[in-house]
């Protein structure tokens, strides 16, 4: 098929060797911290009290609002611990979470399993991959039966399933690709049907030969999937970015793909939707990468959702202290103050990065070489933003498009400096959209009180309008009177 | 335990002193070719613009209270003085090194506020400035006088030419090739007869002719801008632009009338377009940041050249041109601006049809 290119990105080193080790799985740890909030949107409602007893799939918390997703039981076991506890987050702050004591029997909850899912109603798709609480697991873990619900409005034309994995180190969709390469085409099978028609594009990057091979090997025979072969280049694993790449169409500013026909879905999430479906069961468990040169050696790990990080490094062997502890890929990933957080649905890889891997250089002046305008995937001008948002002007990096920014890094990548724009731009995104959350709720304020003073000068009107009513019908009634008394006493 | 930082966590494997380095490196055939070519004085020369360069730089750095260590190791400044020495005379006198040098750190660079803030290249204001300054000394043109040759001077006796202004009796001094043109041209004569003996694509291409310390060996220049090339320190859109436009502009030309305008060749392998084009005009700091914007920035100096050049009162335009594009950068950098991904050119969300949109 004819592939497009999108502009700017950067070419980091691969480090990929984990791609060469299959998928192990971890054995259950002794207790498992699963987070309410692991997705894009309000937090799962705890639905268990301390010292229940739960089977493994078993609803630990469900959804609330639109936009949300359920969270099920790893393992089965007792529940002996609800509170705020450490999880990833980026603040850093303590979330809801519901520790679990496994009881080592690892019993599965019996569910309802379809006979064929091609044969079932696509509304019932959309329903059971939310009770079973599956999210994008690229990384965004927004809610995916609300992708496969909007969608069926609209007309949605290409599902592009993303194994892009440009991440370096992560090879954790590598390996699912090419050692469940049925399942995941069953589950993107199952996406198709959900949205009633079109076709589906499985884009790998080039850099993954064995995974192309599998993919395509289980497409053959179904003539509305095929596999796309994309140049490796950072970040095309990312939405818009792929989307330019298979479609040649950018999203447009401020819209979501369905606007032009197109949806996302990681293959990992394919995978999860194959086992929601054909199997009724949860997501409790992914597969993550764990890898840097502070690990003895890289691993795919198939870990129970809520594992602490502490726990997988020591299964895995560490080797040092790391540098940088990572849950995430090196470009975009979250930098962990300590090891004491759980897997969450949305960790593709844990890594522990020794100090000749991670930056530590001191940042020097700009020499406006304009590597960060090539390199930005958003044409976007770094160095003008960040000159602004380095002296708080809002307004000016607004101006230079810094919302725009997909934080991809790939700026901060190439930058001879080593200014850490990324930083730059997450600050003034957070600042801006603080603004205006600021200015639409006082807009709110404004017009409330305008709505206020236009009512009550309307009831004053009318209350005006009444009294004069009533004066003109007494003085009417009066000389009526006075009229009928004189017509009386002539 | 570790503490939290913001991605990305990895590294391309560059920084500005690797920059700087890597233009060294580039400049060093053209340089030593130079030194060679023109002796100890040249060597003199050289020596006293890095010197004076990085004094500069450090007691500017000191004066505005900055951290000085690491700015002076990043190779700005020293590269700064290097470009400047290879543009000017190769036996100018010490003071027109120091003080060209000192100019170029303290009134080109740090007045501005450092590095990156600064709106022209040093060096090539510092040369504008003792051009009209002091022209006397900077057109004082010796001929070759290679350093195995009898006629060159020896260490001691350039410390004379150099600091004492002593006149040597065997240099021999002479227009460069684009002063002599422009002169002859000037006087009504053809431009094949305006040519001189020496004239021949493998003397301008070489270098052995007089001229400026680091500009004569268009070649070696050319080598080293291909060094710049693949090592991706520059992108090719304003070498490019600037040495094709000066060679379309002067071939329309010559083909028009060959008696009065040069040939593209010509042009091309003489004075500082080469330096220019692949060392001066690509300055990181003074050229536009957007491929687009370069490509105008390139054309736009290339025509300059060739205007100042065959119309203008100097035989040469390169410095001017530069500088005055470097003036035009800031303009540039604001009205062309890369498309932003999902919007179209003028900033409006993109619209697609409904066609387009079911494909």
């Amino acid at each position: 098929m004819k592939l497009f290119r999108f502009r700017g990105g950067v070419h980091p080193e691969g480090r990929k060797e984990s791609a060469a080790l299959p998928i192990i799985k971890m054995p259950l740890p002794k207790r498992l911290r699963v987070p309410m909030q692991q997705h894009i949107g309000a937090p799962a409602e705890p639905v268990v009290r301390v010292g229940q007893y739960v089977l493994k799939g078993q609803l630990l918390g469900s959804a609330v609002g639109a936009i949300s997703a359920p969270v099920h039981a790893p393992t089965s076991g007792t529940v002996v611990e609800m509170g705020m506890l450490p999880a990833p987050h980026p603040s850093g702050l303590p979330t809801f979470c519901i520790v679990i004591e496994p009881d080592g029997k690892d019993q599965w909850e019996e569910f309802p399993v379809p006979r064929d899912p091609q044969e079932m109603p696509s509304e019932i798709i959309a329903e059971r991959v939310a009770a079973a609480g599956v999210v994008g697991l690229g990384g965004a873990t927004f809610p995916s039966a609300v992708k496969l619900g909007a969608a069926n409005s609209r007309h949605i034309h290409t599902i592009i399933i993303n194994g892009g994995e440009c991440e370096p180190y992560l090879t954790c969709d590598d390996r699912l690709m090419r050692e469940r390469a049925d399942e995941v085409i069953d589950g993107v099978r199952i996406i198709l049907h959900a949205m009633r028609w079109g076709r589906a594009v499985i884009a790998i990057e080039d850099n993954k030969p064995e995974a192309i091979a599998a993919m395509t090997a289980a497409a053959r025979g179904y003539g509305n999937i095929e596999v796309a072969v994309v140049p490796a280049r950072y970040p095309a694993g990312s939405e818009k970015q792929l989307i330019v790449n298979v479609t040649g169409r950018e999203v447009p500013a401020g819209a979501l793909p369905a606007s032009i026909g197109v949806l996302m879905h990681n293959v990992g999430t394919a995978y999860a939707i194959h086992q929601a479906i054909r199997y009724g069961r949860p997501l409790v468990s992914r597969i993550v990468t764990v890898a840097g040169d502070a690990m003895r050696e890289p691993r795919n790990v198939e870990v129970p959702i809520g594992t602490l990080v502490s726990d997988l490094l020591e299964f895995c062997g560490i080797r040092e202290e790391p540098a940088r502890l990572l849950m995430g890929g090196p470009m975009m990933g979250m930098s962990l103050s300590h090891a004491d957080v759980p897997v969450i649905k949305g960790t593709s890889g844990v890594l522990a990065m020794a100090r000749h891997e991670v930056t530590t250089s001191e940042t020097t002046p700009c020499v406006r070489c304009g590597r960060c305008v090539s390199a930005c995937p958003a044409g976007l001008v770094p160095l003008e933003m960040a000159a602004r948002a380095r002296h708080d002007d809002m307004k000016g990096a607004e101006e230079w498009g810094v919302m725009e920014c997909i934080a991809c890094g790939s700026c901060s990548y190439v930058c001879p400096s080593h200014i850490p724009l990324v930083q730059y731009f997450n600050y003034s995104k957070g600042k801006i959209a603080l603004e205006r959350e600021r200015t639409r709720k006082n807009n709110e304020t404004r017009q409330l009180i305008e709505a206020r003073r236009v009512r009550v000068e309307r009831e004053e009107a009318e209350k005006k309008a009444r009294a004069a009513e009533k004066a003109r019908a007494r003085a009417a009634a009066k000389q009526a009177a006075a009229q009928q008394t004189e017509e009386v006493t002539p | 335990m570790t503490v939290p930082v913001t991605s990305p966590h990895i590294h391309a494997p560059l920084s500005v002193q690797r920059m700087m380095i890597d233009v060294m490196v580039a400049l060093l055939p053209a340089t030593a070719y130079g030194v060679w070519l023109f002796g100890w004085p040249a060597f003199n020369l050289l020596v006293l613009c890095l010197a004076t360069a990085l004094a500069s730089e450090a007691a500017a750095l000191t004066i505005a209270g900055k951290p000085i260590t690491r700015p002076l190791t990043d190779g700005s400044a020293a590269l700064t003085g290097w470009l400047l020495a290879l543009s000017l005379p190769p036996w100018a006198p010490w003071w027109i090194a120091v003080m060209g040098s000192a100019f170029a750190i303290i009134v080109g660079k740090h007045l501005f506020g450092g590095i990156g803030q600064n709106i022209f290249n040093p060096a090539m204001l510092a040369r504008v400035a003792l051009l009209i300054s002091f022209p006397v000394e900077l057109t004082f043109w010796v001929a070759p006088h290679p350093l195995n040759s009898p006629t060159s001077p020896g260490f001691v006796e350039s410390l004379g030419i150099t600091f004492m202004g002593v006149s040597n009796p065997d240099a021999i001094s002479g227009a460069t090739l684009l002063g002599h043109v422009k002169t002859e041209l000037g006087r009504g004569v053809e431009f094949a007869q305006a040519l001189p003996d020496y004239y021949s694509f493998s003397a301008i291409g070489l270098g052995n002719i007089s001229g400026s310390l680091g500009e004569t060996s268009a070649l070696l220049l050319l080598l080293g801008g291909v060094y710049l090339l693949a090592r991706r320190i520059i992108s090719w859109h304003i070498p490019a632009t600037m040495l094709a436009t000066l060679a379309l502009l002067a071939g329309v030309m010559h083909e028009i009338n060959p008696a009065r305008f040069a040939d593209p060749l010509y042009h091309l392998l003489s004075g500082g377009v080469m330096l220019g084009a692949f060392f001066i005009a690509t300055d990181l700091v003074t050229s536009p940041g957007t491929s687009r914007g370069q490509l105008i920035y390139g054309a736009a100096i290339g025509f300059l050249v060739y205007v100042i050049r065959t119309f203008g009162g100097y035989p040469e335009g390169v410095a001017f041109a530069v500088l005055f594009m470097n003036a035009m950068t800031p303009l540039i950098d604001h009205y062309l601006r890369p498309r932003i991904y999902g919007r179209d050119r003028s900033g409006k969300p993109l619209a697609y049809t409904h066609e387009e949109r079911r494909q």
